[in-house]
């Protein structure tokens, strides 16, 4: 996922540049309009339902049913909801009418306003910051056009017609419902003015007890996904990728795959080979039989002990690149009473989302549909376009929802929208083609959460107050070499690597955070929380020990440095009395707290750990408080904090890609073992009020989960944990 | 061809005894319900009941089920099944909602076995259904509250 800016970085996305022309184009007339509301749009290259008066953000059939086209990707975060509330908390339709649908391919409306609005995108948990004018204005639009389109047909003042519960009354007793209005409104003039109801009149937004429209769907196994889909025709391709990362095809034989029936064919695509097939179970079978010959030449041959062991090593020299400087850290240091230092290492991760990745292609008269998790529309638009040699509006992209994402959706090279187009091309167009990774294939697959490094130091005056700060990042960049480059890496410095480090809230005079960028051909990737992922726990682990050596409590200390941070101090406050911060506890119980901002959003933990054996920690109980400005749907808000608590809590426990030269050695859940239900804690979330548009809450509950289980375990074992997993580090 | 008896319909399909269940069911049937996660029963996203008991249909070939009562997502129904699908949906359980065919399935089996399962009774049961959106606390939530209404 890509992130959410400080203004001063600039603006995202910027996408291709130089033979990329048809982007730059679509920028260049995107970048006025997407200020501010706009009804209408540019014309979509998607054909929408033929009844589509409000077009690009909703239509409404003569039947009633209202379909709401959403900017932001679906993953189970729950934006379609959300999106879905603040359409119609304007509207007023009845949600029994109500579905959305992934809408692609129109900038200029669907851009995300919250990452610099040229590019459509779902990312840096900001679907709620991009929505909040733009959907809630839509509904309001609809609203007022259905109300005069009443007023017309009944021929009295639109002041005396209410609007609500998906029917306009006149207080004469005439009524009519949206559905018999539609047609009708579809002839009204968008209004200029769109007033919005003020934060005392809202019925839905901040409504806990209302209830996701979707989760019905999800319950009797009707909801589609990608790998449900079906076309006249559609044949089925399993991939093989190379072991090594950076190896190619070098040859393949694929006579005895081929012999087997059903199999179509076995083609060459730039990612591997893939066996494509009349239906999966054919494909994996004939997938065992293909021989194929890889050239290494170009390929990483070392192991995670390696690259790892040279982070480490790099993480002792100077920094190649500053990210913040502030006052005099050598001057600090050297006048310092005493130092305290740590290396935290963190793995590889796998995002290893449930729906393993997938993708369909097909070429019809000229039209190439692509059906997908499509993260990142107008990039994959234009990616699919220039594999399949046909011009961008000939690409329909239909958005599917999908099985959990958390980043893996959002390729800058469209990994496997790229290879569904590739194989459907390479078989000439003869068939849809629906390419389905293998769990091995995705947990082989690359796009991993970095490896990273951080080596941190802070000095403390004879009084135990910090006067320096410093922290060496040393990882690989996410951005550098992609089309994200120019928005996220400035003088070497790739925001996703350093976000929540350089930015620490803590007042502290005397601050260095440098960066030193590492090259592997392991392929990297925005993963759940990004740069908060590492970046929360090496911060927030480091300053529980920088407390222990300044002999105060964690909380009262982070109380005393986030004097500038009202927000944080709120939440880190509120989480504190919560769970009872200082209170004693059962036997054999033992606290720890941290508190971190990700993309705009503070949340505080305060996690109850126990310890089953010597080393091994059993998380008992999360206390967490969030401050995300208006908390739109919030039951959502507290399933994203318990659902980042779990993903996050599942990572530093046990997870971790490692590869023995070259090779990854995890393939399955068998060995890569995200978090299951006897090791979810119980959880408790605190939603801090407030009256600022929101920020979201899909990543930000992630980050202090670490920092505080960590913390915990010191104050159990005496303990510092900096290797993760826990699994290695409470054992090192 | 191999006989398969799912959700109360006799289906004849063209297939090796060798395939997983849950490729014919998906792709031979042509019931999407029941999800892919893993291929290795590790992940429970393609849990179906064969003769009323949890099963991974993707380590489940269809040439040692025959004569079989299978049930699908699709199929499932009684007291128990329309409880907890119901609570499911009250409770807001899913997110992605890709896993939660099979933890129905895992949690109508040990609903229909147990009126009252404890928490451990639920972390045994549910234990081999992965969710990577961790709605576990709500799963949990759910299953306790099925068992509260179906006492009722």
């Amino acid at each position: 996922m890509y992130a959410r800016f400080p203004k001063a970085v600039g603006n995202l996305p910027k996408l291709p540049t130089s033979r990329r022309g048809f982007l730059l184009g679509a920028l260049a007339t995107a970048a006025g309009l997407t200020v501010g509301f706009r009804l209408g749009g540019e014309a979509s290259a998607q054909e929408k339902p033929a009844v589509h008066p409000f077009q690009p953000y909703i239509a409404i059939a003569p039947d009633g049913k209202v379909t709401i086209y959403s900017s932001q990707f679906e993953m189970g975060q729950g934006a379609y909801f959300g999106i879905a509330t603040l359409v119609n908390e304007e509207l007023g339709a009845e949600w029994s009418q109500i579905t959305v649908e992934g809408a692609a391919s129109n900038p200029s409306a669907y851009g995300n306003l919250a990452l610099g609005g040229a590019n459509q995108g779902t990312g840096g948990s900001s679907s709620m910051a991009t929505s909040w004018e733009r959907y809630r204005k839509a509904g309001a639009a609809m609203r007022l056009m259905l109300v005069e389109a009443a007023a017309r047909e009944w021929d009295v003042p639109a002041a005396e017609i209410t609007a609500g519960n998906g029917v306009l009354t006149h207080a004469s007793g005439k009524t009519a419902t949206y559905g018999e209005m539609a047609m009708k409104a579809a002839d009204i003039a968008p209004p200029d003015e769109i007033p919005l109801k003020p934060a005392s009149e809202w019925t839905q937004i901040g409504d806990a007890s209302l209830k996701r429209y979707d989760s019905k769907m999800k319950t009797d196994g009707t909801a589609p996904y990608t790998i449900d889909l079906k076309l006249p025709g559609m044949m089925t391709a399993v991939m093989i990728h190379p072991p090594k990362f950076g190896a190619t095809v070098e040859a393949f034989d694929a006579t005895e795959a081929k012999a087997l029936k059903g199999v179509v064919d076995v083609v060459q695509i730039p990612r591997g080979v893939a066996v494509v097939a009349d239906n999966m179970w054919t494909a994996i079978k004939a997938r065992d039989l293909v021989d194929v010959t890889w050239n290494e030449e170009n390929a990483e041959t070392r192991g995670t002990d390696e690259i790892l062991a040279a982070f480490v090593e790099q993480s002792a020299a100077a920094p190649a690149h500053s990210a913040r400087n502030d006052g005099d850290v050598s001057a600090a240091f050297a006048e310092a009473a005493r130092t305290v230092e740590a290396t935290f290492t963190f793995p590889y991760l796998c995002h290893a989302a449930m729906e393993p990745l997938n993708a369909a292609a097909r070429m019809t008269d000229g039209v190439l549909e692509v059906w997908g998790g499509h993260q990142m529309p107008d990039l994959y638009q234009y990616i699919a376009s220039e594999i399949a040699g046909v011009a961008p509006d000939k690409v329909k992209l239909n958005v599917m929802r999908t099985g959990g994402g958390f980043g893996r959706r959002g390729v800058m090279d469209a990994d496997i929208v790229a290879e569904a187009v590739e194989v459907a091309k390479a078989l000439n167009w003869a068939h849809p083609v629906k390419v389905q990774w293998t769990r091995e294939n995705d947990m082989k697959g690359g796009r991993y959460r970095p490896a990273v490094v951080h080596a941190m130091k802070a000095a403390l005056d004879a009084d135990g107050n910090i006067i320096g700060w410093d922290n060496h990042i040393v990882s690989q960049s996410i951005a550098m070499g992609t089309v994200f480059e120019s928005a996220l890496v400035h003088d070497g410095v790739d925001w996703s690597s350093v976000e929540g480090a350089n930015t620490i809230p803590y007042h502290i005079p005397n601050v260095n955070v440098g960066v030193t960028n590492m090259q592997s051909p392991v392929p990297i990737l925005f993963w759940r929380a990004v740069g908060s992922t590492h970046t929360g726990y090496a911060v927030e682990a480091f300053m529980d020990e920088v407390a222990e050596a300044a002999g105060k409590d964690p909380v009262e200390l982070r109380m005393e440095l986030l004097e500038n941070h009202p927000r944080h101090s709120a939440a880190l406050a509120l989480v504190a009395e919560k769970a009872g911060w200082g209170s004693p506890l059962a036997e054999g119980r033992f606290r720890g707290v941290a508190v971190v901002e990700a993309f705009g959003t503070v949340v505080a933990q305060i996690a109850e750990i126990s310890l089953p054996s010597p080393d091994q920690v059993k998380v008992e109980k999360v206390v967490c408080a969030v401050d995300c400005g208006v908390a739109i749907n919030p039951d959502q808000v507290v399933a994203q904090m318990e659902g980042g608590i779990g993903f996050g809590l599942g990572a530093i426990l046990a997870e971790e890609i490692t590869m023995t030269e070259g090779v990854v050695d995890q393939e399955n859940y068998d060995t890569y073992t995200p978090l299951r239900i006897d090791q979810m804690p119980e959880i408790e979330v605190h939603i801090v009020p407030s009256e600022a548009a929101p920020t979201g809450v899909g990543e930000p509950g992630l980050p202090p989960i670490g920092p505080a289980v960590a913390n915990a375990v010191f104050k159990a074992t005496g303990k510092r944990v900096r290797t993760l997993p826990f699994s290695r580090g409470m054992a090192a | 061809m191999v006989s398969l008896t799912i959700n109360g319909t006799v289906h004849e399909i063209d297939a090796e005894p060798d395939m997983p269940l849950l490729w014919a069911i998906r792709e031979l049937v042509g019931l999407t319900g029941t999800k892919f996660g893993c291929g290795l029963a590790q992940c429970g996203a393609c849990t179906v009941h064969l003769d009323g008991v949890p099963v991974r249909s993707c380590q489940t070939f269809v040439g040692d089920v025959e004569g079989a009562k299978i049930t699908t997502i699709e199929g499932v129904d009684g007291n128990v099944a329309e409880t907890v699908q119901a609570v499911w949906a009250e409770m807001d359980v899913p997110q992605c909602g890709y896993c939660q065919s099979g933890q129905i399935m895992s949690a109508v089996a040990l609903l229909s076995e147990n009126k009252n399962p404890t928490d451990d009774d639920i972390d045994a049961a549910m234990w081999g259904n992965l969710c990577r959106c961790a709605t576990y606390q709500r799963i949990r939530g759910a299953i306790h509250e099925t068992a509260r209404r179906l006492e009722a």
